[in-house]
């Protein structure tokens, strides 16, 4: 365990700002830095910025294995430091699968560089030719006269020399860490309780707060009566707070905010508030309502958004068609939203678990009304985000309430809060329609009806399309005409990207779908998918790169021979095969349906993620992705009832339990391609295979999400 | 021990004046061990499981007045150093994704490991299917609450 990163986790909680300080300090007195991500000490230490949101995908161990492994550093001097948000680490999102993805270039060049001036260190001292010089475990030797000198005694020399422009990264096949399982750096803070996350933030003179938001959104306060809450021991300060006017982020953000000394007064005093609602003309807004809605919408052609060929209409004689539906959802990661926010005169410090730092600096300086440039973000651990927290509504609120009472204030959502003031995953509906002629698909229909992610900021958003149908557009099967539909339903509930976003809607159905249409053709849906896979290069929806189609024949081939011989009934087996976020990965699912019970066994995923930077972390964000999944396709749903979010804890949006595990067994495809991505790729498939295995177990099709079982 | 007062990971408290307080935020707030976490405050989710004289207990629901008298071990009293050999089976297997709820699901296979140095797979589902983890480390879990099971016996 290192010393180093354990004060600097609790540093980091404690003083903030005077880390930056210190680090630069530092690199003053002959620490080798010659870029932002890195510096290595005369101690011979190498410190790496994380400059991406840890929220268990691991990224504060595979971002330090690119630099340490460019850099032949030994990889237990390596110590990281979560950056803090600042322009000179470049963008620090994080979502979309991209880390690895985005840094794997600039961080293996970042150590490589550093190797490279400590090497020519090096061949200075020694007067020899920088070419004869090799590197490993953190020292430099000269092969012929067997020197050796440790990094920490170059740094010095190597920090006086420019800065190469040039170097050369090393071929694959001598990589020593990257391919490697290395541990969680962070593993021992977390099985010690040391790690520190948002909630753990404490700063002098920090006061904590809960705020009741109007249930509708739109909502405001029409009375409110402060009295018995302000006589709570404890209770400093009942603040209204508005934040609507200022940003679309803060649409939910319209109530009052209960200010007290501890977490459980101010908890009390929120449930002494007396408040009545003026909630609005969304509070007209019912479940039923919004289906009956997309049911009537689906009917009408919606806008094309791919056509080649002429393509069926569902109700042509002769076409297999389907309707799916699938719900709201909520990301319930187990952190609730939380933050600490201290707003001075002129001046606004922010810690908090958040994906995009750069969004909590824009809301906070809104809500402080201050320059962005006078906010300072630090980011926290994050108590899982699953794209929840791309979206820093929280920061803006705490901002508002830290202004109101001039100190420092750490707002914590309830669990309720968090389930009902979220940014959905949106509902859909989708109407599919394709027919076959002999043995082949010979034309391909998909309608997508539902609100989008493009309307959270409101009705009038350009482009709703484009959120909901990129994965209909570019499904991998190639079918002579296809045509793909959007028709957007407006609905008042802001919604956002969930972990594999619109994927995890139109996966379902599209994986769904072609195994209704290997069963209607007679044909095995392994052979039936490898007889409809593309054959030629097709285009990734980002749009970038061209991938190799083979990729998903491997994946479907490997996942089903890995699966072995199909079991038995009452067990039934069903696949699903996806291209989302940069990897290939097919699953194989194994359930039973009896009663009222769906029940899942066994799971075999094949992933091609690329090049593999860190193997137990891919197999793990794989297991991880497949328990995300069966919670969305056996238990998630967010209804709405008279404007309100219905669910709001785990009692009524239950998540998968450990005795509701299967096995999971992850099957890595080995690969040069640059890497893809690992967090997102594995959910799309996982309700799908799911489906098709209780299909091929009872013979029911299941086309709603959550699924409900019923033996008849 | 006075009667006002609990053991916290060995050290007497006295909790005269919070009374009313869960468990939970006088753990967060009062003696600054934040290592047990707040998840749903209503005991569906498990995130801030402790040991009460042993036993797991989830700490947002249990008020200070009914553990008087009584000894309480967070994460932070588990091991001094992380030497648990479940804290040890933890890292072996690298259980953790973001971390958040692993305080609780050690806390409680350590309990559950104390009654029952064996546990089969059903002691394990009746036990853990308590803590939610959201990233969904349960395999892990599993495997690891075994690997300390086998270090115990040997």
């Amino acid at each position: 365990m290192s010393v180093t990163r354990r004060t600097f986790l609790i540093t980091s909680a404690a003083a903030g700002a005077g880390l930056l300080l210190r680090v630069e300090a530092q690199a003053g007195k002959g620490v080798l830095a010659p870029n932002a991500f890195l510096g290595i000490g005369a101690d011979g230490t190498v410190t790496v910025w994380v400059t991406r949101s840890e929220m268990g995908q691991g990224v504060r161990t595979s971002l330090p294995m690119l630099v340490a492994e460019e850099l032949d550093a030994e990889w237990s001097r390596v110590v990281i430091r979560q950056a803090e948000l600042d322009a000179r680490f470049g963008q620090q999102r994080t979502g979309g699968s991209l880390s690895v993805r985005e840094l794997w270039e600039p961080l293996r060049r970042a150590g490589a560089t550093a190797r490279a001036m400590l090497v020519t260190a090096a061949a200075m001292r020694w007067e020899v030719p920088a070419a004869r010089l090799s590197t490993e475990n953190g020292v430099v030797s000269d092969p012929l006269t067997g020197r050796r000198a440790a990094y920490g005694d170059l740094v010095a020399v190597a920090a006086t020399l420019p800065v190469p422009d040039d170097v050369e990264l090393k071929a694959a096949d001598r990589y020593r860490i990257i391919g490697t399982s290395k541990r969680r750096l962070d593993g021992p803070d977390i099985v010690t309780g040391r790690a520190r996350f948002g909630i753990d933030v404490r700063v002098p003179g920090m006061l904590h707060a809960t705020f009741v938001r109007s249930p509708v959104p739109g909502g405001k306060v029409r009375r409110l009566n402060a009295g018995k809450a302000k006589g709570i021991a404890g209770v400093r300060h009942i603040v209204p707070v508005d934040g609507t006017g200022l940003s679309w982020l803060l649409q939910w953000s319209r109530g009052v905010a209960v200010v007290a000394d501890s977490t459980w007064a101010a908890l009390r005093g929120r449930d002494a508030l007396e408040i009545e609602w003026d909630e609005g003309v969304n509070a007209a807004l019912e479940q039923e309502t919004i289906e009956d809605d997309l049911l009537r919408l689906a009917a009408e052609p919606g806008l094309v958004v791919r056509r080649d060929g002429e393509a069926p209409v569902a109700d042509e004689a002769g076409a297999v068609t389907a309707d799916y539906m699938v719900p709201y959802l909520a990301h319930a990661p187990l952190e609730p939203m939380n933050c600490v926010v201290a707003v001075s005169d002129d001046r606004c410090r922010v810690w908090a678990p958040v994906q995009l730092p750069e969004g909590a600096r824009a809301i906070a300086a809104r809500a402080a009304g201050i320059e962005p440039e006078r906010v300072d973000v630090e980011v926290t651990l994050l108590g899982g985000g699953f794209g929840r927290r791309l979206y820093a509504d929280y920061v803006g609120e705490a901002a508002l309430i830290s202004k109101a009472v001039g100190a420092p204030v750490q707002l914590l959502w309830t669990r309720e809060d968090d389930m009902r003031h979220g940014f959905y995953r949106p509902i859909s509906h989708h109407r599919m329609a394709a027919r076959i002629h002999e043995q082949k698909v010979v034309c391909w229909s998909h309608r997508i009806t539902g609100p989008s992610r493009r309307t959270v900021a409101g009705r009038d958003a350009k482009q709703p399309e484009e959120s909901e149908s990129y994965a209909a557009i570019e499904m991998p099967y190639d079918i002579a005409a296809v045509n793909v539909e959007f028709n957007h339903l407006y609905v008042p509930i802001p919604c956002g990207p969930w972990r594999s976003v619109a994927y995890s809607q139109t996966g379902f159905v599209i994986e769904s779908f072609i195994d209704e249409l290997a069963h209607a053709a007679g044909a095995d849906p392994v052979a039936f998918r490898l007889a409809h896979l593309m054959r030629k290069p097709f285009l990734d929806y980002d749009g970038e790169k061209e991938i190799d189609p083979a990729r998903l024949r491997r994946v479907l081939t490997i996942a089903a021979q890995r699966a072995g011989k199909a079991p038995r009934r009452p067990l039934g087996r069903g696949f699903a095969v996806t291209f989302d976020h940069g990897a290939a990965v097919a699953h194989a699912a194994d359930v039973s349906a009896a009663g009222d019970r769906i029940r899942v066994h066994r799971f075999v995923t094949a992933i091609d993620c690329g090049t593999v930077v860190n193997p137990d972390h891919v197999r793990a964000q794989v297991e991880g992705g497949i328990v995300f999944g069966l919670s969305a396709a056996l238990k998630g749903e967010i209804t709405i009832r008279r404007g309100r979010v219905e669910q709001g804890n785990y009692n009524d949006y239950d998540v998968l339990r450990m005795d509701e595990m299967p096995r999971v067994e992850v099957h890595i495809i080995p690969s040069r391609e640059a890497p893809g991505g690992v967090g997102e790729p594995p959910v799309p498939g996982v309700a799908p295979a799911v489906a098709n295995a209780i299909f091929a177990a009872t013979g029911k099709r299941l086309r709603r999400l959550p699924f409900r079982y019923r033996h008849r | 021990m006075p009667p006002r007062s609990l053991r916290v990971n060995g050290v007497a408290r006295d909790v005269a004046s919070h009374l009313d307080t869960p468990l939970l935020w006088f753990l967060r707030d009062h003696l600054a061990l934040p290592g047990t976490k707040f998840g749903c405050g209503a005991g569906v989710c498990g995130a801030c499981t402790v040991h009460v004289d042993g036993e797991a207990v989830r700490a947002c629901i249990v008020d200070l007045r009914e553990l008087l008298g009584r000894s309480v071990v967070t994460i932070e009293g588990l091991s001094p150093d992380g030497s648990h050999p479940v804290q040890q089976a933890w890292l072996a297997e690298d259980v953790a994704q973001c971390g958040y709820c692993q305080p609780a699901q050690i806390m409680a296979a350590a309990a559950l490991l104390r009654r029952k140095p064996k546990p089969s797979d059903a002691d394990i589902d009746e036990v853990m299917s308590d803590i939610v983890c959201r990233c969904g480390t349960y395999q892990r879990v599993r495997r690891a609450i075994h690997r300390a099971a086998q270090g115990s016996r040997s």
